[in-house]
């Protein structure tokens, strides 16, 4: 063996010992200097995942809030605005969680605010409370009429139309411009404040008008038909709508 | 040195180089499933058109919670408005999460509303097949992820997503998308968008949970997802939403 050794032409062995260190550099750079998560994806995406997880949170979340307040959230409990997170008003607040008396949240006063949510869209779904900001007390905040944990219209509604403009203002182009909301509907008094919950009347029989539309019915002016034979098969709202100018 | 203790030392180096390795693996094994087992999960969300406003609070939030630029063109997830007027002509236009959207002229419109848009964390990602480095992929409880350090900022991602979803944050030079807001998930806290939607047009839950609220959703509404074509599989599911809408 040490015979071979000798025998080996001097630059053979150099090559040799440039081909075993070039190995061996490449081996401790392979196990040593690349960190593992770089040459296995499990490892990579574990490693990923981690450094995704220790990303510090801004929102507490609603839970927390009422560790500390107790009175705000009782009574935004029972109004409209209890699906209401307290940090879609009030902002990220997991700063003020950790250091409740330095750092504040934010109490958004304006009107602007309340605006993001409540300013008239057509592109909002019926129903939702919107306003005009323009012309619904212009530059008074909000906040001096509505209490923002339990929003309410500030006096309780007198006429229909204070929700209901939308079927005030059809109503009052159509032939039944002068008839009353309370000819064909009866609201019980605590529909004006809770209106979701006491829900009013809506005629519900061909005979309610047959009443002024049928033959020989004693209300004059009214357009009259043949109720008996006129599309006896169904209710007379399924064809007419009683609030739309012209009556049909 | 002879032979033994050549052996000595090259049996010391193995075993350390050994152990040092499984360490590293088991570690990080480890520090994931202390607190939190991902195959026990598998996250979706609900969005009902029904019910968004467009006040664009969620994109506010999104911002704030993500560090995402504040300039109104990076977006992890967006409001747009649909326009359909009597004739048919669709527009749409991204909400603006400053300031709240102009009174619009009701002339002509047959109908209009608001679609919350987001990444769909898709069973199938698109961006995941395309990504050159293996920077984007899908964790176990199926949320579509971005290791930064690994991103090259190539937007082949980007340019893959049929949803729109990515873009390249001007920060950090990387793509950065919707995350589901996982960094919450794993404390059991929501999505932030979900959290401070003021009217639960968003929903969000587990669907290897049958109680879940997404669970709930998905029975009780009908559901559509976008793009059903390309056969992404997205796991935002979408109820009352419009054929115009995609």
């Amino acid at each position: 063996m040490k015979d071979f050794f000798k025998k080996l032409p001097e630059q053979a062995v150099r090559v040799a010992v440039v081909f075993l260190v070039f190995v061996a550099v490449v081996f401790v750079i392979r196990q040593f200097i690349i960190p593992p998560e770089m040459k296995e994806p499990a490892l990579q995406q574990a490693s990923s995942m981690e450094r995704e997880v220790a990303k510090e949170i801004q929102y507490a979340g609603a839970q927390i809030c009422e560790q500390c307040h107790e009175k705000e959230p009782q009574i935004k409990k029972i109004g409209y605005h209890r699906n209401l997170s307290c940090e879609s008003c009030h902002g990220a607040a997991q700063k003020h969680v950790e250091n409740p008396t330095e750092v504040k949240p934010t109490s958004p006063k304006k009107r602007d605010y309340c605006a993001y949510c409540h300013k008239y869209n057509s592109s909002r779904p019926t129903g939702f409370p919107q306003i005009n900001p323009d012309t619904h007390n212009p530059r008074k905040p909000c906040i001096t009429c509505h209490n923002p944990h339990n929003p309410k219209p500030p006096t309780t509604p007198r006429s229909c139309a204070a929700c209901h403009a939308q079927i005030e203002r059809a109503k009052a182009a159509s032939y039944h411009a002068l008839i009353a909301c309370s000819v064909c509907h009866t609201a019980p008094e605590k529909h004006k404040t809770s209106p979701r919950t006491v829900i009013p009347t809506k005629p519900d029989k061909r005979e309610f008008c047959g009443k002024c539309h049928d033959k020989g019915s004693p209300r004059k002016g009214a357009p009259t038909v043949d109720m008996a034979a006129h599309g006896e098969k169904y209710v007379c709202w399924q064809c007419h709508y009683p609030h739309t100018l012209g009556g049909i | 040195m002879d032979r033994r203790d050549f052996l000595k030392h090259l049996g010391w180096v193995i075993s350390s180089g050994g152990i040092l390795g499984g360490l590293s693996a088991d570690a990080w094994a480890k520090m994931l499933n202390k607190t939190y087992d991902t195959t026990k999960h598998y996250y979706g969300m609900g969005i009902d058109i029904d019910k968004c406003i467009g006040c664009g609070r969620c994109m506010q939030a999104c911002k704030t919670e993500n560090a995402v630029p504040a300039v109104p063109y990076y977006f992890r997830t967006w409001v747009e408005r649909y326009v359909i007027k009597t004739d048919r002509t669709v527009s749409v236009n991204t909400l603006n999460s400053d300031e709240p959207g102009d009174v619009l002229v009701e002339k002509d419109v047959l109908r209009s509303f608001f679609v919350p848009k987001l990444c769909n964390q898709c069973d199938h990602p698109p961006c995941v097949q395309v990504c050159p480095v293996g920077a984007t992929f899908k964790t176990d409880d199926g949320v579509i992820l971005v290791d930064s350090k690994r991103c090259i900022g190539c937007r082949y991602c980007i340019q893959a997503c049929p949803y729109g979803a990515r873009y390249l944050n001007p920060e950090t030079r990387v793509a950065d998308k919707c995350t589901f807001c996982y960094h919450r998930l794993v404390k059991g806290l929501l999505p932030v968008c979900v959290e401070v939607c003021p009217k639960q047009a968003r929903v969000f839950g587990d669907m290897k949970s049958i109680a879940s609220p997404l669970g709930r959703f998905t029975r009780m509404n009908k559901i559509h997802v976008l793009k059903p074509s390309l056969n992404t599989d997205p796991k935002v599911y979408y109820a009352n939403l419009d054929g115009e809408v995609n």
